[in-house]
């Protein structure tokens, strides 16, 4: 298949503090891609290079290049690259003043959409992307913040959704969830990745292995193994790798 | 009674269990004693202005202006000085602060800060001998601040969510963060109101206080602590009692600024 997105040595820093280190990787279209590791690897740093989010945190900056279809998002305009790549976070974060519909609608109207019927559709259809339509279809101006841990997840799923993206990066979205909300959200991943392709942070390596094609295995900073899921756990081709994902570490 | 109170100390033992139960019994009645400390003098305040500004209370003390006993003219100074006041220093400090807070840590936001902070310190006496635009001058650092702490407790992982978005910065500082951190910016806002509206020393030297109502912006305008201050020094028993008056009214005026400004934020919220 295809690469969506192309890595292409990248490296990042906060401050003279080095993240990640020279990762060269491509993510393929509709697929499911898990990047594990231990805390501090630098998992969370990688995504967001991906959608530009890393270079909003003072003194942080990043090295190399990201191509989506192609073309280098460090030369496209921010705004537009997290528009096409779409995020999600690891504590769930609705907007605390806006209602349910407010909170899906607000990537389109804050960039200008205004007609009525749009956002009604937009809403609707990523609430039912997200599966949180029928549990909130009778209080969509309640505030987002009266749902539960779970249902606000999926409703910033939603939200991301609501743009249109064509990539959707998922920062341990269920590490704040409990396993039912937790295998909620992994069902929802698995429709998702029709329509777009997913990138996911986990610390949860039966989660990788549930839900991602390929998985890949970050420590220190460094793309260690880079594989499809089944190969990656059964088969690792690495000592590290092997290490970690059975548990014997350090 | 005796057997209520055995029941309400914890058991007369002095193990480990037992010194820990008594010490919070000893730290629960010690902060209550504080809260009543600082709170004395506070109602009594209130209820002595109540009580003897009740008094003073008749349609004359509104009609009538100081010349004659009332403080209508103050009234209505006060009214303009407050609007003139917030109509400067409210816009200037709230992005002062949105500036502080969104683009501060940098050394132009550190020296601004550090700027800000003197100018709140300042003796409003001194503030006074320079300009008629005094209160705002007092107002604009006490808002910047104000602003800046509320629009700090704004989670980063709010503006994450908005940037995350493809939202502008802009737009996303605009829609999102400074509603988030609304009802810390109003508190912020209502006490510098009331901070102006109560300032009488920088009048004293600026807007001089007058026994007329208001004439225009160059000339000067009766403020109701300076009605206070003139009536409660007068010889005139009368004037003594308006001043009284005038306390209630300046303080039910704020009162009523603070109310109103919550219910429309309530109502203007989402339900949870």
């Amino acid at each position: 298949m295809a690469a969506k997105i192309e890595i292409k040595g990248l490296s990042a820093w906060y401050g003279s503090k080095k993240a990640i280190l020279d990762i060269t990787m491509d993510f393929a279209e509709h697929d499911v891609t898990a990047i594990i590791g231990p805390s501090g690897c630098g998992k969370s740093t990688l995504i967001r290079c991906l959608n530009r989010m890393h270079e909003t945190i003072p003194k942080a900056r990043a090295e190399g290049s990201v191509r989506l279809d192609g073309e280098d998002i460090y030369e496209l305009p921010a705004v537009s690259v997290r528009r096409r790549i779409g995020m999600v976070f690891q504590k769930a974060n609705p907007f605390p003043t806006m209602s349910i519909y407010d909170n899906v609608a607000a990537g389109l109207r804050l960039n200008g959409e205004r007609n009525r019927d749009t956002l009604d559709a937009a809403v609707l259809k990523s609430l039912q992307s997200a599966a949180l339509w029928d549990e909130v279809k009778d209080s969509l101006d309640k505030s987002g913040a009266s749902l539960s841990g779970g249902q606000q997840q999926r409703l910033c799923i939603a939200r991301a959704l609501a743009v249109e993206p064509e990539v959707l990066l998922m920062d341990e979205p269920c590490s704040a969830l409990d396993p039912i909300a937790t295998a909620k959200i992994e069902d929802l991943i698995f429709d998702l990745k029709r329509q777009y392709t997913v990138v996911i942070v986990t610390h949860n390596m039966q989660q990788a292995a549930r839900v991602a094609d390929k998985t890949a295995f970050l420590y220190l900073g460094k793309l260690i193994e880079f594989n499809a899921t089944r190969d990656l756990f059964e088969r690792p081709g690495q000592e590290l790798t092997e290490k970690y994902i059975t548990g014997r570490f350090g | 009674m005796i057997g209520g109170l055995r029941r309400a100390l914890p058991p007369f033992r002095f193990d480990r269990q037992g010194r820990r139960l008594w010490k919070d019994l000893a730290m629960s009645v010690a902060a209550l004693l504080c809260v009543v400390i600082a709170l004395v003098p506070l109602g009594s305040i209130l209820v002595e202005a109540g009580a003897r500004g009740l008094a003073a209370i008749r349609p004359s003390l509104f009609l009538l202006d100081t010349r004659d006993g009332g403080i209508g003219n103050a009234i209505q100074g006060t009214l303009i000085l407050v609007a003139l006041a917030s109509g400067i220093a409210l816009p200037v400090g709230i992005l002062t602060g949105i500036y502080l807070s969104e683009f501060g840590k940098s050394r132009v936001g550190d020296a601004v800060r550090f700027f800000v902070d003197i100018m709140t310190q300042i003796p409003s006496i001194v503030v006074g001998i320079f300009a008629y635009s005094v209160i705002s001058t007092i107002m604009i650092p006490f808002v910047a601040r104000t602003s800046e702490e509320a629009l700090r407790l704004v989670p980063v992982s709010t503006r994450e969510a908005a940037l995350a978005l493809g939202i502008p910065r802009h737009r996303a500082i605009l829609r999102v963060v400074l509603p988030s951190g609304g009802s810390g910016l109003l508190t912020g806002a209502l006490l510098g109101v009331a901070r102006v509206a109560g300032e009488t020393a920088p009048l004293l030297v600026t807007a001089f206080g007058s026994l007329y109502g208001f004439a225009g912006l160059n000339q000067p305008v009766e403020s109701l602590p300076h009605t206070i201050y003139t009536f409660a020094l007068s010889p005139s028993s009368a004037e003594n009692q308006a001043a009284w008056g005038a306390s209630l009214i300046l303080v039910l005026m704020m009162l009523l600024i603070s109310i109103s400004s919550r219910v429309i934020v309530h109502l203007r919220s989402v339900r949870e």
